[in-house]
């Protein structure tokens, strides 16, 4: 295990250290301590290293993310995983707005609650929000799964593609051409997996799923309204 | 565009170092703000006695003898406590009114930053910790205390735009975000009689408060209305003499973080704020809900 | 008997052909006017300022023999690899989508043979533009439609677009027509679908998180080369100064001449202010922090001409920017397709239904017959030729005005037609030493 203080050796050495481990690294795993909350530790990285950060971090933590594990034992500023295009992020705590944002691929765990806009635009990345999520979450999401074991906020997958939605709680209100949709086989078989990757003992049939109605797809003056 | 930090004490043990924890998390808040920096500090109230902070650019000038002037002015007695472009006066009795008329023709240059009985109110033009050195506001004490860092976004960096703004007796305000209808609402409130001496959009929005206060509100209800008048992005954190809060824009994009303890109320714009404050690892650290009102008092 | 005198018809100013038709249109079809293009009302310009050569009291340069420098080294600030340009002119970010593949090639082709840049758009990196761009500046946009951090790191300067001069604090929406299987794919959409687009960065809002998103993107490519930020032309000193602050190396100030791919008419004739207004307060921002000229300006919008480029240069910028210039050098509403642009109701010079994807030549279209017609090296051959023809003018005017270099043009060697642009420029009207809102009048 290799450790690296962020509060003594600074940013750009913790970044620069972990973007430069190749595929066949011996050096896969990692401790950062000391994070006190700062931004974009960890971004860019590009191996399949295991990265754990030991306390809370601030914004963008484990951007761009490729390949890499990175668990935070804490909680996570605005943007965690932020275009993440595969690996691992699992934070313990919270995460603040925009978590996930625009995520390719991968995996983001979140163990508390995720705030609003959570998955906003994300274009293919996996969520799985132990809690609750805010207001705007899924706003605009493309594709991928974003998977709520509590309660949704307001406005859930206002303007919506095709990224789909699971909730087991309660949603207090959904977006703009998001609508619940029926959970066939083939979702309860997706959602089963990605609970069980996440960690969490919930049962896909408590959820229920939610997607787009597909009616903002081409212009229509009627639905004016909802632009 | 700023950072908010606000600590709130519920333990008074912790009240000799108010001072050195919010200076602490203010200097953190310097990239979001390297503009300007200020911060209201709610210390011992005396029964009897209210304060008036005031600022003037000429200060050896104009704090001379200005406690023996003020005094024949306004009939009460008064003392002055220089602080470097800063001056704490202390009035006997409830003179605050009379002491600004008094001072706008004393000294017309002098600013005054705020009155009531427990607030102070220091701001300048400078880096986070410039400011908070020349004030000496480590070594302050005080219940509860707010500050603030600035990035102008469309007002001049002096020191009528760096925040906290005074919104009435012991009562202040800071934001982050940009109101986008200030405008209109300070000619509005200009037509009521309110005074509103810079362009900055966050003065707005604290006379705003203040002219709702004044028609009968109470400070939460000034907050609720201020999210069905107030156009724009916002993060407000208020202070009264007795406690503080909290409230975002319905969109509630600029960012907010709290976290509570047995023995304090903090707020921050980032988590970094807070990660020196004593307890912090097993503290409630939570957002804020948009379009929702917090408030704490003693 | 004698007919009785009668009025001729008088058509209204306030009520055009021209606008009754848009009424028209849109009572039939219940959709505002989407287009592409910039803003075609006259607005003061370029044209509104003239140079006041050398004679007597200042020297000229010889043309043929005496050096006059073009170079501009782009994001010398905090990057590690600043971008060298051999001229001071550069392409704009036009996306793949909007333009055909060739197309996206014809530019790269033509930009690397003259020194320049060119830069991507909504809708993610090609190779064609990446393999055929020397210095290619990869643009980081509210959609993020294909970002990642390969591509990423590909990119000689990366440009964080705020807004563009046709539509500043708009999103947009793309029609479907031109969502074909490629461009689905890259942005990560069903084919067919129109495209929303947001107004605002999905993961920050403000200058203060501007700085920190800009610390990340710097994290992720080493600090290697220049952060771009690019605000269409609303407030340019606070928008400049603010970009500074956040930590940009180079501000892009896109007026509201300035292309899009589609968008609202209202939005493109309606919102923002013209190029030519947007530069003296921009660079009174950068003079005011102290970093003019190490934070660089590139001006964008409605630049056609090397007087143009001089111009904007004279008054303080350190580049422009081209794109619908550069469309029409590789073969954009061309005479020769005239017979076409009648077909589709409308004339050569005035095709700007570019979302729609018929565009007779083969620029802004995704139909595989209609790219065809473009010949990739051909045109890019032509946009080089324009490029140089550019520059050459540029530095005729500044060898005229006695300078060795295309930098040390200054304001006081213009002077100004009319008011306006007198006003905006701040140059004096030509034969005075007055401008509109000068000091001490």
């Amino acid at each position: 295990m290799q450790s690296y203080d962020v509060a003594a050796d600074g940013l750009r050495g913790l970044n620069a250290t972990l973007q430069a481990q190749k595929q066949e690294t011996n050096q896969t795993r990692w401790e950062v301590v000391n994070p006190k909350g700062s931004h974009a530790i960890a971004v860019g990285l590009d191996a399949p290293i295991d990265v754990t950060v030991k306390g809370s971090t601030g914004y963008y933590c484990a951007g761009m993310n490729k390949q890499a594990t990175v668990r935070v034992e804490g909680s996570v500023g605005p943007g965690v995983a932020e275009n993440m295009m595969s690996g691992t992020v699992i934070v313990d705590g919270d995460a603040s707005q925009y978590a996930g944002a625009t995520g390719h691929g991968g995996l983001l765990v979140i163990k508390g609650n995720a705030s609003s806009r959570c998955g906003i635009s994300m274009k293919g990345i996996d969520i799985v929000v132990h809690g609750n999520i805010g207001h705007m979450s899924a706003f605009m999401a493309q594709a991928g799964n974003l998977v709520v074991c509590g309660d949704a906020g307001d406005a859930l997958g206002d303007s919506l593609y095709e990224a789909k939605l699971f909730v087991r709680g309660s949603v207090k209100s959904l977006g703009a051409d998001c609508i619940e949709k029926e959970m066939r086989p083939e979702h309860l078989e997706t959602l089963g997996d990605l609970l069980s990757r996440a960690g969490s003992d919930a049962r896909a049939e408590d959820f229920r799923r939610y997607g787009s109605a597909r009616e903002l797809y081409n212009f229509d003056i009627d639905n004016a309204a909802a632009y | 565009m700023c950072g908010i930090v606000g600590l709130f004490l519920k333990d008074k043990s912790l009240e000799p170092k108010l001072g050195e924890l919010l200076s602490a998390m203010l200097i953190t808040m310097t990239d979001r703000g390297p503009d300007s920096a200020g911060i209201a500090i709610y210390g011992d109230a005396v029964d009897g006695q209210t304060k008036l902070t005031v600022q003037s650019d000429n200060a050896a000038k104009d704090f001379a003898s200005l406690s023996k002037d003020l005094s024949e002015a306004i009939g009460a007695s008064v003392s002055l406590q220089a602080n470097d472009t800063h001056a704490v006066i202390l009035l006997d009795g409830p003179k605050a009114g009379a002491a600004r008329q008094a001072l706008a023709e004393l000294r017309p240059e002098i600013r005054v930053m705020s009155d009531g009985d427990a607030i102070e109110i220091y701001k300048e033009v400078g880096l986070p910790k410039d400011v908070t050195e020349r004030f000496n506001l480590a070594g302050m004490r005080g219940s509860h205390g707010i500050g603030h860092t600035r990035m102008a976004t469309e007002s001049a960096v002096t020191t009528e735009g760096a925040h906290p703004f005074s919104t009435g007796a012991d009562q202040c305000l800071v934001h982050n975000g940009s109101l986008s209808n200030h405008n209109v609402l300070r000619r509005k409130l200009m037509r009521e009689g309110v005074q509103i001496g810079s362009m900055n959009d966050t003065e707005v929005g604290a006379a705003y408060l203040t002219w709702k206060m004044q028609n009968g509100a109470s400070l939460g209800e000034a907050l609720e209305s201020s999210l069905e008048d107030l156009d724009g992005f916002f993060t407000f954190v208020v202070g009264t003499k007795d406690g503080f809060g909290v409230v975002r824009d319905p969109i509630a994009c600029k960012p907010a973080v709290m976290a509570e303890t047995e023995q304090y109320v903090a707020f921050g714009s980032e988590y970094r704020a807070l990660v020196d404050l004593p307890g912090i690892d097993n503290a409630r650290v939570w957002e804020p809900e948009p379009a929702t009102v917090y408030f704490w008092s003693h | 008997m004698d007919k009785t005198p009668g009025t001729l018809p008088i058509q209204s100013a306030t009520f055009s052909n021209s606008i009754n038709s848009e009424i028209r249109r849109a009572a039939a079809t219940g959709i505002y006017d989407i287009r592409g293009g910039g803003a075609k009302r006259r607005v003061p310009h370029f044209d509104d300022l003239l140079f006041l050569g050398a004679s007597v009291s200042r020297y000229p340069l010889e043309g043929y023999r005496e050096r006059c420098g073009t170079s501009v080294v782009l994001g010398t600030r905090f990057a590690k690899k600043p971008i060298e340009l051999d001229i001071p002119v550069t392409i704009a970010g036009m996306s793949f989508g909007a333009l055909s593949g060739r197309a996206k090639e014809a530019l790269g082709r033509g930009a690397s043979a003259a020194g320049t840049s060119t830069t991507t758009g909504d809708g993610g990196m090609t190779p064609e533009e990446r393999g055929h761009s020397t210095k290619l500046v990869y643009q980081y946009l509210p959609s993020r439609y294909g970002m990642n951090p390969d591509d990423l790191r590909k990119a000689d300067a990366i440009e964080i677009v705020v807004g563009q001069g046709a539509k500043p604090g708009g999103g947009g929406m793309l029609l479907g027509q031109k969502i074909s299987d490629r461009v689905a794919e890259m942005r990560t959409l069903p084919k067919g679908i129109d495209q929303r687009s947001a107004c605002r960065h999905p993961d920050w809002t403000g200058p203060d998180d501007l700085e920190i998103k800009i610390l990340e993107l710097r994290e992720i490519t080493g600090w290697q080369v220049p952060i771009y930020v690019k605000v269409g032309a609303t407030r340019p000193y606070y928008d400049t100064a603010l970009a500074v602050k956040a930590g940009a190396d180079v501000v892009v100030m896109d007026g509201m001449q300035g292309g899009t791919a589609a968008t609202q008419d209202v939005f493109i004739e309606h919102v923002g202010i013209p190029t030519l207004a947007s530069i003296r307060p921009a660079v009174q921002a950068l003079q005011d922090l102290g970093v003019h000229r190490e934070v660089q300006l590139v001006i964008s919008g409605g630049i056609r001409t090397g007087a143009d480029v001089a111009k904007a240069l004279a008054l303080g910028a350190d580049a422009v920017a081209i794109g619908t210039a550069a469309l029409v050098a590789l073969g954009d509403n061309d005479p020769k397709w005239e017979a076409e642009y009648q077909e589709l109701g409308t004339t050569t010079g005035a095709y700007d239904d570019w979302h729609e994807g018929r565009d007779p030549a083969g620029i802004t279209t995704q139909d595989p017959e209609l790219a065809a017609r473009l010949d990739p090296v051909e045109a890019g051959r032509r946009l080089r030729n324009y490029l140089k023809v550019m520059t050459l003018e540029a530095q005729t005017i500044a060898r005229a005005c006695g300078h060795n270099h295309l930098h040390n043009l200054e304001p006081e060697d213009l002077c100004a037609l009319t008011m306006e642009a007198a006003a905006m420029a701040k140059v004096p009207l030509a034969g005075t030493d007055w401008y509109p809102g000068k000091p001490g009048f």
